[in-house]
């Protein structure tokens, strides 16, 4: 066409035909330009929708989205369908048309409605009686794996076999909604549990004894040595400190020492101490000392 | 052909040669009163002196030459009989010893008459953990136109057959299923905290040690780390405790740990980074170890020794017995780990004497000390 024009316009009224190729080019622009992509302005994840155009003719659709690369012949001024499967990926999506000339448009689709909810808690295992002890972390999830950017409340609930212990509702922010809060006084499982809607996750979280509160110990002398044995080994809120719990037991006898890093076992800690003559014997487990209590020599 | 058979004959007779002049005459170049395992094999020389007798008996162990070298001792007690002898040198019941043997040997008089004499004898056993030394003091007497060894170790204490009850005490791990939704089952690994560290210059180079706790309510299996690094921020070197530290901590244990960083300097050190690792495992409580009768003494050769004796207080043998010990000033800093391995098996309601160096450089300083032992059984393994 520009070989054409180029050739016309080599006669005398050379203005005329050039300002004649402007216009017929800018009518030709003016007439791709027509084609008119109209995006959902609400689309939401899993959902149907249509993308209608303008102009006629057949052309080409493409859409790219976060889980999607589509292609397809379309025919301009209807409807373009997109199936619930096509737009299942919340996110941003760019729809393109092209027949003589391209055209696009961006749309976001939006998270559906809470199918799920990831929930995380922190500690497995948490001492009773300290403060900020334990946290959750909610993440809302729609059924296409989606999170769900819109403000949700979470109903986030601790509770033990016994009671309801503590209870926080949390609107999530960004797609994420946690709570902090102190360990009971009570060894023994709690269930922590998070809720939308009609969705809930549950966590089980162990709540253990603290360290041994006092550390009483008792000996007696035998035979084969001294036996010596705690007291039932407790925390400061009475709970029984976990079997296995080490107690290390240290008898001095003069410049002598003997030691015996002993379990505990259904609350109470046993050693037997060979040492001879008279031995002062003490207690200590982690960072807590018992009493001391002298043994004499037989 | 023709030409390579003088050749033969040649060597075969230089060769002949040299072993008798080396039989005749190599000992004479060492040290006078100092005998060595360096004698050949099948040859014994007739004992007529307390150096002679010790190295021809310490050849036969060394051979494993029971016969002879059980005939050429003079026991103090008819109890000792041969089985005990040998099991005193093979070791049993999967004891580090039973994994031994012994590489070299060099023996020292202490004192001598006509009649009598004593020798110190310090042995190198090659085992499966390195080179393990062992001194001993061996009597012998002057019996007939020889000497012999006298052997007046008493017999191993037989464990009576008995019942020890146990409650019995272990944690086992179990994991969730891979279909599991994720953070639905997390078992959080436990906490484990290291409570003091002091790196200190040795001869051999730098040396990180110090001490680490199990603060959770589950068994740990632990391992400390560190990097040393240099003013520019580079790393200089990284090792593990490897086996100076109790690797299985019990809730509220405490063991120590001992990094050693050869031929590093700790004067090019500005920075030592630590990182303790640890993960759950199954576990059991038992057996339960004693320490018992620990007191820092000088030994007989002038060092620093923390010895004592191991208890087993269960039913459980301990194949090798590997003692940690840590020493600490008057601040309660540690200032030194020591370990060694036990070469005879623990077994159960039976004690084991055990002895760990500690250097003369911290020996002064030394106010208190802890002892843990590390467990290895056969069964477990």
């Amino acid at each position: 066409m520009s070989s054409s024009i180029n050739t016309a316009c080599r006669s005398p009224k050379v203005s005329l035909c050039w300002i004649g190729a402007v216009l017929l080019s800018l009518a030709a622009v003016s007439m791709a330009q027509d084609i008119e992509l109209r995006v959902p302005s609400g689309a939401v994840a899993g959902q149907p929708a249509s993308i209608s155009t303008t102009g006629g003719g057949s052309a080409t659709f493409y859409l790219e989205g976060p889980s999607i690369a589509l292609k397809r012949d379309v025919q301009l001024g209807q409807d373009i369908q997109l199936s619930a499967r096509e737009i299942e990926g919340a996110g941003r999506y760019v729809a393109t048309i092209c027949a003589s000339n391209c055209s696009s448009s961006v749309f976001f689709v939006a998270a559906g409605k809470p199918s799920t909810l990831t929930f995380l808690v922190h500690p497995s295992r948490a001492p009773v009686g300290q403060p900020d002890m334990i946290s959750g972390v909610a993440f809302p999830f729609d059924e296409f794996e989606n999170l769900i950017f819109t403000p949700e409340t979470v109903q986030f609930q601790i509770s033990s076999k016994e009671s309801k212990l503590a209870s926080h509702s949390v609107e999530t922010q960004n797609g994420v909604a946690w709570f902090r809060t102190s360990s009971g006084k009570s060894a023994g499982a709690v269930q922590v549990a998070a809720s939308l809607n009609d969705v809930q996750a549950r966590r089980v979280v162990q709540q253990v004894a603290s360290d041994p509160c006092r550390l009483q110990i008792k000996a007696q002398r035998t035979p084969k040595g001294v036996e010596v044995q705690t007291d039932p080994v407790r925390d400061c809120a009475g709970n029984p400190v976990p079997d296995g719990t080490i107690v290390t037991f240290t008898a001095k006898n003069g410049d002598q020492i003997s030691t015996v890093d002993a379990p505990i076992k259904q609350d109470v800690a046993r050693a037997r101490i060979t040492a001879k003559g008279t031995i002062v014997i003490s207690a200590a487990s982690g960072v807590v000392m018992g009493n001391e209590i002298r043994v004499g020599g037989q | 052909m023709k030409r390579a058979l003088p050749i033969v004959i040649v060597l075969v007779a230089v060769t002949v040669l040299l072993i008798f002049l080396g039989a005749t005459f190599g000992r004479s170049s060492g040290t006078v009163g100092i005998a060595s395992g360096s004698a050949l094999p099948g040859f014994s020389e007739h004992a007529s002196t307390p150096e002679q007798a010790l190295s021809n008996f310490l050849q036969d162990v060394q051979r494993r030459n029971w016969d002879r070298a059980f005939a050429s001792v003079e026991r103090t007690s008819e109890a000792v009989n041969k089985l005990d002898f040998i099991q005193e040198w093979t070791g049993t019941n999967g004891g580090l010893r039973s994994f031994s043997s012994l590489e070299k040997y060099e023996a020292r008089p202490l004192h001598a008459t006509n009649s009598e004499a004593q020798m110190r004898v310090r042995m190198q056993w090659t085992t499966p953990v390195g080179p393990v030394e062992d001194v001993r003091d061996f009597q012998l007497a002057h019996r007939g136109d020889e000497w012999k060894v006298v052997w007046n170790q008493t017999p191993p204490p037989n464990v009576p057959a008995q019942i020890v009850p146990v409650n019995y005490l272990r944690w086992d791990l179990v994991s969730g299923t891979s279909n599991d939704q994720w953070g639905s089952h997390n078992v959080d690994s436990p906490h484990v905290r290291i409570v003091s560290m002091n790196a200190i210059d040795s001869a051999e180079g730098t040396v990180v040690m110090g001490e680490v706790v199990n603060e959770d309510t589950v068994p740990a299996f632990v391992n400390v780390n560190s990097t040393l690094v240099d003013a520019s921020g580079n790393p200089i070197d990284d090792e593990s405790s490897f086996d100076k530290i109790l690797h299985i901590l019990l809730p509220k244990q405490v063991s120590p740990y001992r990094i050693d960083f050869p031929n590093a300097s700790l004067a090019k050190v500005k920075n030592v980074r630590m990182d303790v690792k640890a993960t759950l495992v199954p576990a059991s409580s038992d057996p339960v170890i004693g320490i018992m009768n620990q007191k820092l003494e000088q030994d007989a050769q002038g060092r620093s020794v923390l010895h004592g004796e191991i208890l087993n207080q269960t039913g459980e043998t301990v194949n090798i017995p590997h003692v940690i010990a840590s020493f600490y000033d008057n601040n309660g800093k540690v200032i030194w780990v020591s370990d060694g391995y036990v070469q005879q098996a623990l077994l159960p309601q039976s004690s084991q004497p055990f002895a760990v160096e500690v250097p003369k450089s911290v020996a002064g300083k030394v106010q208190n000390f802890h002892v843990v032992v590390n467990q290895y059984s056969l069964q477990k393994s």
